[in-house]
């Protein structure tokens, strides 16, 4: 399954090496890991998720992004639960024969998760994170 | 139909979901009437402009039609990634 919602942490390297192992077509493959920062106040946080919709969603989204760019193949995992400081968030592996498509589909991915997928992050100190505008306004460089 | 919170709508709220027996034509309908319940949800929706919604799982518009639907959902604007 190319999408993953789940609570337990991933492994980059092994899902790079899953995504080209037997093959020799994939010519750029672009991995984008987001990580939790440690916010002044406080250094966890907790990410709440709408079970059924955000694998509905994470599908859509990567179905939109294979249908804009001819990728070989694609990943995207995003973890729920209680994160540190540090820990691993999300993950998108894109492939493509040239850099292009693999970059701009991994960006166009990004930016779709941020405001698109129902996932909600609460942090230790300061309560619910705002929605930002800026991730709002990034969606239209790609309409 | 199944009426689900998440985020700060659940807290205020203070369930995460419910079931809700209604006559309500749109989801604009459906949240008056649950305003209408008591304090805790008309704090909850007082601000409509931080509200999302999402019908049968698909993210929509307050006057999108309830017909035929099985689930609704009430959260605030996502922060994924």
């Amino acid at each position: 399954m190319a999408v993953s919602v789940q609570a337990e942490d991933f492994n980059v390297g092994a899902e790079m090496a899953a995504m080209s192992a037997g093959r020799a077509d994939i010519g750029a493959l672009v991995s984008f890991t987001g990580l939790v920062r440690d916010m002044a106040g406080g250094s966890e946080m907790v990410l709440e998720h709408y079970p059924g919709m955000t694998e509905k969603a994470l599908v859509s989204i990567e179905a939109e992004a294979r249908g804009r760019w001819a990728l070989q193949d694609c990943r995207i995992i995003h973890r729920f639960g209680p994160l540190n400081a540090g820990a691993q968030i999300v993950l998108v592996l894109t492939a493509s024969p040239h850099r292009h498509a693999a970059f701009e589909a991994a960006e166009f991915i990004m930016d779709f998760l941020k405001s698109r997928a129902p996932f909600w992050k609460k942090e230790a100190g300061s309560g619910w994170v705002d929605a930002r505008e800026a991730d709002e306004t990034a969606l239209e460089r790609w309409k | 139909m199944q009426v689900l919170y998440f985020a700060w709508m659940r807290e205020r709220i203070g369930v995460p979901k419910e079931k809700v027996v209604t006559s309500a034509a749109t989801v604009a309908e459906l949240v008056e009437e649950l305003k209408a319940r008591g304090e805790r949800y008309a704090m909850a929706f007082a601000d409509m402009a931080s509200v999302r919604v999402a019908v049968d799982q698909e993210l929509t518009e307050l006057s999108a039609s309830l017909k035929g639907v099985r689930e609704v959902a009430f959260f605030p604007p996502m922060t994924g990634g």
